[in-house]
Order: structure tokens, then C-alpha cells, then sequence
């Protein structure tokens, strides 16, 4: 499976090392020509309003949608979890309202709150080691939307069909299994196409 | 639940790579960056050409600015304590400041002893100018560096120069053998462990942006492609002549550095960069470099 990693801004190499640990291919991609011939994008985490400006700045809303819309899973991860919902608490604008959840961003406060902890999560064996910065919390979710995984009862890790989404960065642990569980979606995802 | 673990201290500055971190002297400012895509900013009372001009000590900036900042943006603030100042970083913590910059920036506190980091729970970002100064920032427990570069002179000539050394330092590390090692950390004045891990992986165990004298958006590339992280840049948006289209493009150009078209697009009209300083100009008071060693 060929993974897309969105590489305008934040931890694109830690993805990129995960999913060819959890046996995928990994790719950075820069530009939206990339998208075509990937299985599947991992929108990663950062700062939301870095990567929602660049993405409308080079066209990425759109294709990303459209990529989305071919049935081939994303999956987002704090920044990236932000990326993907319907709608941002608050006056903010939405960036790719593909997911039927609302986000509230900085949830857990400031740096100083950030911490990590582990995690039961749903379809997925072990518990997960999970780091949450400067996290978003989901605290709307739509019908059609899949809970897996709470923290002191708020959603952390949800999923709607091809799309996957989590509060923190499993791509700072060595823990490969949300990565390998993507890479289970974009092969059930090919596979069904 | 554990908050202020290395990992999640390293992994905040690791959500800061390709990004581009700009000092901001108030509230106006700090917006200016954030919708110009800045990933994160640095709340100053001035900034480091201002620190330069006006001469005597630079202290932490007064929490007012930094308050006032921390209010109106929802991206990080960091903000700068002195070398060595206990205190400043301490008070910093307290009102919640994201990230600290122990920097040469401002007059150091203590002309020997950096503040030990690890009982802090918010990160810290230092400076380097090589490998030893990079391993013994990360062994008092900063979980981010930056080039020293010299701050508040436009001129990148001595953040290239850093940011070289400290990678060819590493490339030469990754090559030796064991017991050259144990010379290697008594040279560098470092933890043997510490550059056992840096042979072992092939890079420093924390991201490494690149600082002082990043003017243009041609310069913040040019670090990019010398394998800086990201960028930070002082005194080039705010004391250039429209700082919003610059602030854009210094972030259009760090994330797209290989693309020269592109920054050869956003560069056009950006009107006067900050007037630079010629290095070898300064006399050995003025050079900022030689602070915290």
C-alpha cells in the first residue's frame, strides 16, 4: 500500500517512518499531482492554521475531497484531526468538512497540560501509548460517526467510513498499530474498488 | 497520565518542523503572523536589531507583552528568558508561556551555569553553534535547538556557518569507532551517551532550526536545504517594509524550498529586507554567538 503523508508542515517524517514500520510505502506529498496512484493520506499534526492556509493556497481542499470522495482513506492526527471535521468550535472556518464531527481546538489547555497516557481503543489489540499536544478534543459527533477511543470520557479517537482521526500523535511512539490499522482501511479501501 | 515527559516536550517542537516562528513585539504583530501562517511566535519587548541599537542589558520581556500576545493568538507563544536566569524562566512558566527560549539574545544572567531544564514542564529552545554546545543544551534538558547564527543582523553568514558544522560534526561522529568515541566526548566536553546516540542515529535526538539573520525568504530556504527543521526569524518581518507580504512569504519559502520558481514568485515587490550588518564589523562585545557556551 502506498501511504500519501500531506507535507506542508509538521511531523511528516515520524508518519512516514511508522507506516513503513507497520509495512507500508510511504510518500511525502507536496503537491496536489502527488495525490494520484496512493492508497491512502495521512493529514498530520502541526499547526492547523499553517496547514489549513497552505492547502488553500495550493489547491489541496479541493483534491483532497476529491481524493476522499474516490473512497481512499485519510486519516488525521491532532492538527490533521482538525483538518478533516465538518466544523471547528468557535467562529473559525472549516478546512476539508469531510468529517461529520465538530473539533474544539487546544482543548486541554496550554504546552504545560500536554501529556501522554495510555489509551483502550476500539478494533485495535494493545492499548495504545498515546501524546497529546496542545490537543483538540472532538465533542460533537455525527450518526454515521464510529467512537473509538475516549479520555476521561471525551472523544479522542473516532472514525466515519474511509476517514480516522485522533487527538494525539501516535506517530511519536513506537507503537505501529493506528498506522497499521490504516493500512488496513486503504487495503480493504483497493480492495473494494 | 504524565505531562512534561521528553516525548511530549520533543514531539511539541517536532509539530513546529517546516514551520516558521517569528518574533513579535505586540498583540497587532502576533496576529499579522498567525494569518500569514506562522507556526508559532516569540513575544519580545524588542527585537534582536532593536536589542543591538539600543545597547545596555536586554531582560525578559515585561509580562504584559507577553500576556497581551498569549490572548489573542491560538498558535504557541514562546517567549525569552536570560542565560542562566532561573527566575525568568520560572515566572515564564507560570503564566503559561508554551515554550522557552533561553536565549544569547538577551544578556546572559550567569556566565557559566544554564539553567537546568529538566525540572521544568515546558519545554526549552537553546542555541548552538556546534556539536558540543548542542549535546550539553540537550543534557540541561532543552527539547529544541536553534542556530545561534548572529540575531538582529540580516546577515545569515554565521547561521550557515553553524548549522554546517554542527551536520558535518555529525556525519564525522556517525563514522568513528568506540574508543574514538570516548575521546570524541571528552573534545566536545559532552555525555558519552549522549553522542553514542548521535553516532547510533545519524542526527541530533531533538529538532534544530535554524535562527539569527534570516532576512529574506531566499535566506529561510537556503537554511532548509542545509537541513535546518524550520526557521526562526527575528527582526527581518517586522523591520522590513510590509511585513504581512513578507511574513507570507518567509513561510511560502521555507515550506517550498526546492521549488525556486515558487520563491523566485513570492520574493517579487517585497519591497527593502531589514539593512544587514556586516560581521566582521562588529567588535567581540557585540557578537551575541559568544554568550552561553
Amino acid at each position: 500500500m502506498k501511504i500519501g503523508v500531506l507535507a506542508l508542515q509538521g511531523a511528516v517524517a515520524e508518519h512516514m517512518r511508522s507506516i513503513e514500520a507497520a509495512g507500508g510505502q510511504a510518500v511525502a506529498v507536496k503537491t496536489v499531482d502527488q495525490l494520484s496512484g496512493l492508497d491512502g493520506l495521512i493529514i498530520p499534526g502541526g499547526e492547523s492554521t499553517t496547514i489549513g492556509k497552505l492547502m488553500r493556497k495550493y489547491s489541496f481542499i479541493e483534491a483532497i475531497q476529491q481524493f476522499s470522495a474516490q473512497g481512499k482513506p485519510l486519516f488525521g492526527t491532532c492538527a490533521g484531526l482538525i483538518v478533516l471535521a465538518e466544523r471547528i468550535a468557535g467562529d473559525e472556518e472549516a478546512h476539508l468538512k469531510l468529517m461529520d464531527i465538530t473539533v474544539a481546538r487546544n482543548a486541554f489547555g496550554r504546552q504545560r497540560e500536554s501529556f501522554e497516557t495510555d489509551l483502550e481503543v476500539a478494533g485495535i489489540e494493545d492499548r495504545v501509548r498515546a501524546v497529546f499536544i496542545r490537543a483538540p478534543l472532538i465533542t460533537e459527533v455525527g450518526l454515521s460517526v464510529q467512537v473509538l477511543s475516549t479520555y476521561n470520557k471525551e472523544i479522542v479517537t473516532a472514525r466515519q467510513g474511509n476517514l480516522l482521526a485522533c487527538s494525539y500523535h501516535p506517530e511519536l511512539t513506537d507503537d505501529f498499530q493506528l498506522h497499521a490499522y490504516f493500512l488496513q482501511m486503504a487495503k480493504e479501501a483497493a480492495a473494494g474498488t | 497520565m504524565e505531562t512534561g515527559t521528553s516525548r511530549v516536550k520533543r514531539g511539541m517542537a517536532e509539530m513546529q518542523k517546516g514551520g516558521v516562528i517569528m518574533d513579535v513585539m505586540n498583540a497587532e504583530q502576533a496576529k499579522i503572523a498567525e494569518a500569514a501562517g506562522a507556526t508559532a511566535v516569540m513575544a519580545l519587548e524588542r527585537v534582536p536589531s532593536d536589542i543591538r541599537a539600543a545597547g545596555g542589558v536586554a531582560r525578559m520581556a515585561d509580562p504584559t507583552i507577553v500576556e497581551e500576545v498569549m490572548k489573542v493568538v491560538s498558535i504557541p507563544v514562546m517567549a525569552k528568558a536570560r542565560i542562566g536566569h532561573y527566575v525568568e524562566a520560572k515566572i515564564l512558566e507560570s503564566m503559561g508561556v508554551d515554550y522557552i527560549d533561553e536565549s544569547e539574545v538577551l544578556t546572559p544572567a550567569d556566565e557559566i551555569f544554564h539553567i537546568d531544564k529538566t525540572e521544568f514542564t515546558i519545554p526549552f529552545v537553546c542555541g548552538a553553534k556546534d556539536l558540543g554546545e548542542a549535546l550539553r543544551r540537550i543534557q540541561e534538558g532543552a527539547s529544541m535547538l536553534r542556530t545561534k547564527g548572529e540575531p538582529g543582523t540580516g546577515n545569515i553568514v554565521e547561521a550557515v556557518r553553524h548549522l554546517r558544522l554542527i551536520n558535518g560534526q555529525i556525519r564525522k561522529v556517525q563514522n568513528l569507532s568506540k574508543d574514538e568515541l570516548y575521546h570524541e566526548a571528552k573534545t566536545l566536553g559532552v555525555a558519552y551517551e549522549l553522542l553514542l546516540g548521535v553516532h547510533e542515529a545519524g542526527k541530533l535526538p531533538v529538532v534544530n532550526f535554524a535562527a539569527g539573520g534570516v532576512a529574506t525568504p531566499a535566506d529561510a530556504a537556503l537554511m532548509m536545504h542545509l537541513g535546518a527543521d524550520g526557521v526562526f526569524v527575528g527582526s527581518g518581518i517586522f523591520k522590513s517594509d510590509s511585513p504581512e507580504k513578507f511574513a507570507r512569504a518567509i513561510v511560502e519559502a521555507t515550506t517550498h524550498y526546492q521549488d525556486y520558481k515558487l520563491i523566485a514568485e513570492v520574493s517579487k515587490n517585497l519591497g527593502t529586507p531589514m539593512k544587514g550588518i556586516e560581521i566582521s564589523k562588529l567588535n567581540a562585545a557585540e557578537r551575541m554567538q559568544d554568550r552561553g557556551l
